[in-house]
Formats: structure tokens, sequence, C-alpha cells
């Protein structure tokens, strides 16, 4: 009974989208805000990726908001799961071929993590794929060996000194222009890699916090104690 | 028929996925189905809302690439997007972790046998009887 | 020409998120959530939005998946059923001779 009324509901809901959406003209967009952006982030930013431009320029305080977001989930969960687990079924061995595998792909998700953040204004990017990929790279290394883990430590030094510097510059814009989190120093031309002022520095500081706080979250959730098969 | 065109194409796709992630929602016993019901639906709220920027026969919103003085699609909707996704993830970790907590504390992941045993558990808790509820379980 | 490549994403989209309703193998559900966020990146590209696409595939195809598997190893839920019909758990109680497990 309650799976057909659900079914009903979801039928429902369904139709009266379907119907709702066919009336907009979803082809052509009028684009008021967004026309804007796209004729003048070249000539006011100076970066060519106008997605990051947006991220980190025009939107940069929800971005901080996302981050902070970010955090309180990470912080939320690692809480929430608890310490080391005590010496109950110890994970089997990976083998062979999971550490020469492990050990192989550290070092190519490094670089390909950092490739994506540096370039993040240039071409697709950013500091949040860089940041996943960096993720991935340090945490694949607690993957090959079960039963180590990462260093806390460093990894909450890193996510904390990389927020400070984000707001930190944040606060260097306010003090200097007057509006917190606008783009400084000089914007140089479309295409280069030193362009676009503050942007490669926000996008540093975004992947490097992202990044850190993902490889900690996984080393928290790898960590835990296991509920009973 | 209906005309097929790009954009009906994956509208439809996207409010399926919605419907598909709210009906597994509300059907599902596993508490950890009704996470993966929640991922899917996220997955086809970000694909409509990409949707709404789309313009046809316009290039991706970068500078440099593709034909110059084109027209480029909405990047406004994509931001939005971008910060979904992530925050999507954080989500779905701490929504983990409660399961883990729960399933060392109950042993269960059954949503009807949970509901009942937590309002015994609350009751006791707070002092008072616990009497069962006038409507019975769904069959 | 574009229009089919997307019918052929869309159908297969729908398809997995059923199959995540429907099969009763956890670790197939987990399987399917990242195929649709997989066919979901591809729409993305389709929809001249890379930057997007590029997160939607490492998020939601990447770290998602890695996220839902180690919740289901700790919840106890990681089996892997061979072809008598009987499952066996990842942590092995005793030690196996023949590795039927994948």
């Amino acid at each position: 009974m309650r799976n057909l009324a659900a079914l009903l509901f979801t039928g429902g809901l369904s139709f009266l989208l379907l119907v709702i959406v066919s009336q907009l003209n979803l082809g052509e967009t009028p684009m008021i805000v967004g026309q804007r952006m796209l004729n003048e982030a070249g000539a006011e930013v100076g970066a060519a990726n106008i997605v990051t431009s947006v991220l980190l320029a025009y939107r940069a305080f929800d971005t901080l908001g996302e981050l902070s977001v970010l955090f309180a989930a990470a912080t939320t969960a690692g809480l929430v799961l608890g310490h080391r687990r005590s010496d109950a079924v110890p994970d089997p061995d990976g083998g062979f071929i999971l550490r020469a595998g492990a050990d192989l792909l550290f070092p190519l998700l490094l670089v390909v993590g950092f490739y994506i953040i540096i370039y993040g204004h240039l071409t697709p990017g950013g500091g949040f794929q860089g940041g996943v990929i960096l993720a991935a790279a340090f945490f694949v290394g607690v993957l090959g060996r079960p039963g180590t883990s990462l260093d806390h430590g460093v990894i909450i030094f890193i996510e904390g000194f990389a927020g400070a510097s984000f707001i930190g510059v944040g606060l260097w814009a306010l003090f200097a222009e007057g509006q917190f989190l606008k783009p400084m120093l000089e914007t140089g031309t479309v295409g280069d890699l030193v362009s676009a002022g503050t942007l490669p520095l926000l996008s540093l500081a975004l992947g490097l916090k992202v990044g850190s706080e993902l490889a900690g979250l996984l080393t928290a959730l790898s960590d835990t104690e296991a509920g009973e098969p | 028929m209906i005309q097929l065109d790009f954009v009906t194409i994956l509208y439809v796709g996207g409010i399926g996925l919605l419907a598909i992630g709210a009906a597994g929602l509300v059907i599902c016993n596993n508490f950890f189905r009704i996470l993966l019901a929640l991922v899917v639906a996220e997955a086809g709220v970000n694909l409509l809302l990409v949707l709404v920027g789309y313009r046809g026969n316009a290039a991706a919103p970068i500078l440099g690439f593709g034909p110059q003085g084109a027209q480029m699609v909405d990047p406004i909707p994509q931001v939005l997007v971008l910060t979904a996704i992530v925050i999507g993830v954080g989500v779905q970790a701490l929504a983990i972790s409660v399961l883990v907590r729960t399933y060392r504390s109950y042993g269960t992941l059954d949503v009807r046998e949970l509901k009942a045993r937590f309002e015994v558990d609350l009751a006791a808790e707070m002092g008072i009887e616990s009497t069962p509820g006038s409507e019975a379980p769904a069959a | 020409m574009l229009e089919w490549i997307a019918l052929l994403i869309v159908i297969t989209i729908l398809t997995s998120a059923v199959a995540v309703l429907t099969i009763r193998n956890m670790v197939g559900a987990v399987a399917a959530v990242s195929v649709v966020g997989l066919g979901v990146s591809v729409l993305f590209v389709l929809m001249h939005a890379p930057d997007v696409a590029m997160t939607e595939a490492a998020v939601g195809a990447g770290l998602s998946g890695v996220v839902l598997a180690l919740g289901l190893r700790k919840l106890g839920l990681w089996r892997l059923e061979d072809d008598k019909g009987t499952s066996h758990p990842l942590v092995p109680t005793s030690r196996r001779e023949d590795n039927t497990d994948a």
C-alpha cells in the first residue's frame, strides 16, 4: 500500500515537472547576468577560463562559504566516526600488485593534480578538480597498504594553512583596495600562465585545502572500527 | 510523436533521475539504499541546473578556444553546479559516518525496526512510558 | 547525430538508476551509482560545460564511489557471491586454497 502510494506520488510529480519544463523554452536562455560576465571577464579579470573567473573573482565569497560547509562536514564526520579501532580483525595484506600499483600511481596523480590546479585559469580545471585528484593521490597509498594510515597532524596543518592563506589574501585585498577578496595584482595578458592577478594563488590555496580535507576524511573513514559482518 | 531534439531528451533524463531518486527515498527499507537514491536524485538535479543555461549552437565558456566571437553558454549555472557537486560528496561522507555509528549501536539497518527501537529508547531516555502508535506498520 | 548519442546515454542512465533500487547485492548498487555519475558527466560534455564534467567525473564517478565502498566495508555489507550461491565476506576467517573471489 505504501509502495503504491509512493509510485503514484512519483508519477504525479514527474508529470507535473515535465509539463512545467516543457513550457519554458530551454534552447535559448535570456542571459542577462551571464552575458555581462562573458563580455567583461576577459578585460576585468584576465583569466581565459570564465567559470574560474566567476568562481574566484566575482563570486569568491560563495566559494568561501562552500569551503566552510566542506570543513564542517569533514570535521563532523571525523568526530562521529571516532578514533583508531581496537585490535579487531586485521585487514588482509594487499599483496605485491596493490603495493606496486599504488607506488606507481602516486607521482602520476600528484603531477596531474598540480597541473590542473595551476593551469586552472587557462583551461578547464581549477581548485576543486585538482584538489580531488590530490586527495586521491594521497589516499591510494593507504589503499595499497591496508593497516597504515596518513599522518593526521600534517593533514590538519596543511588544511589550516591553506584555509588561512585564502582568507589572508582576501583580507589583504580588503585593507589595500577596500573590498574583501577583490582580485589584486595586475591582470596581465589573457592566456599567459602568470596572469589574472591573485587568481592562481587562490586556486592553489583552494586545491590544497580541498585535497587535504578529503584525504583526512577518507583516512578517518577507513580507520574507524568496523561493525560485525 | 513528440519531437526528439537534444534539449527534450536531456530534460526527460534529468526529471526521470529526480523521480527515480525520490521514489527510492520513500520506498526503500534499507538505510544504505536510501542514501544511494539520494545520490541519484542529486545527479538529476545537477543535470537540470546545467541544462537551464544551455544555448543551442554555442561554445564552451573559455576564451581562446573554439571560434572567436561565437556565442557561449551561460557560465552562471555551471558555477552553481560546481559548488553543489562538491558539497554533495561532503554530505554523502557525513551520512556514511552517521550510518556506521547507527549500525554499531543498533546492529541493523532496516528502517522499520530502527523506528520501533528509536521510539522505545527515546521514551526510556525521557522517562515516559512508550505506547505503540495507533497506526500499524505498513505491510 | 548528437541526439542519438544523448538518447543512448540517457537510456543507460535511467536503466542504471532503476538498477540502484532493484539489485539485491549492495556492491552492484554502488557500481550502478558510479555508472549514473559517469553518464551524467558525458552529458555535461555534450552540453559544452567542461569544468562541470571534470568535477562530476572526478567526484561523482571516483570519490563518491570510494566513500560509498568504504562505508559498505565498515557496515559489513561487502559481500561477493560466487556461483555456488554462498556468499563470503571479504575478511577471510581461514586460509582458502582456492581463490574464487575476483
